[in-house]
């Protein structure tokens, strides 16, 4: 890797530079975010909640808009992205959700399938017309995920647990080169809440990508993140390996002490 | 057990306003006023009692002798209103999605919701007189006054419907990098669906009963033929035409029930 300075590093996957955001004029909640992506595997996102961590992973998929700075991927801005630029940078990034946002009435292979919409137009879309290679992924995905024999299930029969999996398989599927996790483990147990992180974790490595994910627990976070951001007050107080986080810099991060056991 | 002592003084706020009682007096005086000016009187109930008595002894027995005719008003009292809901429905799925609010901007959303209202505003006899009028007697005139009666109805109970969805499945779609055809089809569709059908064998149903009442301004179907027996007093082959109305739409009732189980 040759980082030459003033010129953006070629191998960056994701640069996020001064990225700003106000929902409200004259109130950021994000107050310039400067984050370089280049590793593959879970980076974890900690921070109190309000502290901007969901804004910010919107942000890079822009199902918000930032006020201002820029998102890198592969090269290509996505914070000035339009129209079809703007769908083609979005297929690349997988999102989980905290309440998995499955489409309910579909069928746990179909919501699987919506992986794939990014990819082939509507018309053969609404005729369910995927490519066979398409199908086969996606079977191959339920299995990874252990749900095989559910497929042809409505996705509002399964469980919590199932449901992110299905959410998982779904983001996978779009082949990305990103996935985004929005507090993926928060509405869950916690026997099943490191089962997703694993799942996370596994997915990442196979496919060589990072996996940003939004996490309060900062057990778990340090458990599988090969690289931590802590986040407060919408600036980055933290960037660095799981090691290096002190109980001074969760201090900083979540304020008080009196959690710190 | 200790009594409970106030102390301070406190305004009733159950006390009868006058403004309210004076409302009240005012519809009652309304009443009394348009009961007069309408010329209501027990007797003429009492008179129409005995005629309407005469007619229900001519009604009876039903003459179905002429069920050839009755047939061909039946056939196209229903090809109208399937032909109508038809056409209605889908177009009141788009304007539905173009009226919804979540979805749309105000430019278009507001225009469309003005439009459906317009739809709404007149009762399916007068539009059906004005097609009358512009496309002349016969069917045509019938299955666009159903069509527009659909969307005043339908096209709004859509928009409603896609307002309350939750947008949480649209945000996962539209963050797979769908356009925006693919987020209608796989997030919104899934979820309005069921409701949509419901809504459809409404209209279908309530078109059925339509089709048969426009016919008496001239715009096609079974009405015709009901108000030229009415007018030669043929009170037999009325009744005949009554009983087979409430065929066809104890059927549509039936075929929409069936078509709600199968979508449920």
């Amino acid at each position: 890797m040759t980082t030459t300075a003033g010129i953006a590093d070629t191998q960056t996957l994701l640069s996020i530079r001064g990225l700003q955001k106000e929902y409200v004029a004259g109130n950021p909640i994000l107050k310039g975010i400067d984050i370089d992506i280049t590793e593959q595997g879970i980076i974890a996102i900690i921070g109190p909640s309000g502290t901007g961590k969901s804004t910010l992973l919107r942000c890079i998929n822009r199902l918000i808009d930032p006020t201002q700075g820029e998102i890198l991927l592969e090269q290509q801005d996505l914070s000035k992205a339009r129209g079809k630029q703007l769908r083609t940078l979005r297929r690349k990034i997988g999102m989980v959700f905290q309440e998995y946002n499955l489409v309910e009435r579909l069928s746990v292979i179909e919501n699987v399938l919506t992986g794939r919409l990014g990819y082939m137009s509507a018309w053969k879309a609404w005729r369910r017309n995927f490519s066979q290679e398409d199908i086969n992924t996606a079977f191959e995905l339920l299995e990874a995920v252990g749900l095989a024999e559910h497929a042809k299930k409505r996705a509002d029969s399964l469980s919590g647990g199932q449901r992110q999996r299905v959410g998982i398989a779904r983001a996978v599927m779009q082949n990305p080169r990103v996935l985004l996790a929005d507090e993926p483990t928060s509405s869950l147990d916690p026997k099943t809440a490191v089962e997703i992180m694993e799942l996370l974790e596994r997915f990442a490595l196979e496919k060589n990508i990072p996996a940003l994910v939004n996490i309060h627990d900062v057990k778990l976070a340090r458990r599988y993140a090969k690289r931590m951001i802590g986040m407060s007050d919408g600036v980055v107080i933290y960037d660095g390996p799981p090691e290096g986080i002190t109980d001074d810099h969760l201090k900083q991060i979540y304020g008080g002490e009196s959690w710190l056991v | 057990m200790a009594r409970l002592t106030p102390t301070s003084s406190h305004e009733n706020p159950f006390r009868g306003s006058w403004l309210v009682r004076s409302i009240w007096l005012l519809a009652a005086g309304y009443l009394i006023y348009s009961i007069n000016a309408m010329d209501l009187k027990w007797s003429r109930i009492q008179d129409g009692m005995g005629h309407a008595g005469t007619m229900l002894d001519r009604m009876f027995p039903p003459n179905f002798s002429r069920w050839e005719l009755l047939l061909s008003g039946l056939a196209e009292s229903l090809e109208i209103a399937i032909i109508a809901s038809i056409v209605g429905i889908i177009l009141s799925l788009f304007l539905g999605l173009f009226s919804a609010r979540n979805f749309m901007p105000n430019w278009v959303s507001i225009p469309m919701r003005g439009f459906i209202a317009l739809c709404r505003t007149f009762h399916p006899v007068i539009i059906a007189i004005l097609f009358v009028k512009s496309v002349g007697f016969g069917p045509l005139a019938g299955i666009l006054t159903l069509i527009v009666a659909s969307i005043g109805f339908i096209a709004k109970l859509f928009a409603e419907a896609i307002e309350e969805i939750s947008l949480k499945q649209v945000e996962a779609i539209r963050a797979t990098g769908a356009g925006f055809a693919s987020i209608i089809l796989f997030s919104v569709m899934p979820q309005v669906f069921a409701r949509f059908i419901g809504f459809s064998t409404y209209q279908l149903d309530s078109n059925l009963r339509n089709s048969t009442m426009i016919g008496i301004v001239g715009a096609g179907g079974l009405g015709g033929t009901l108000f030229s027996a009415f007018q030669r007093f043929d009170y037999d082959f009325v009744s005949a035409i009554l009983i087979t109305i409430i065929a066809l739409i104890m059927f549509g009732e039936f075929l929409s029930n069936i078509v709600r189980r199968i979508f449920r």
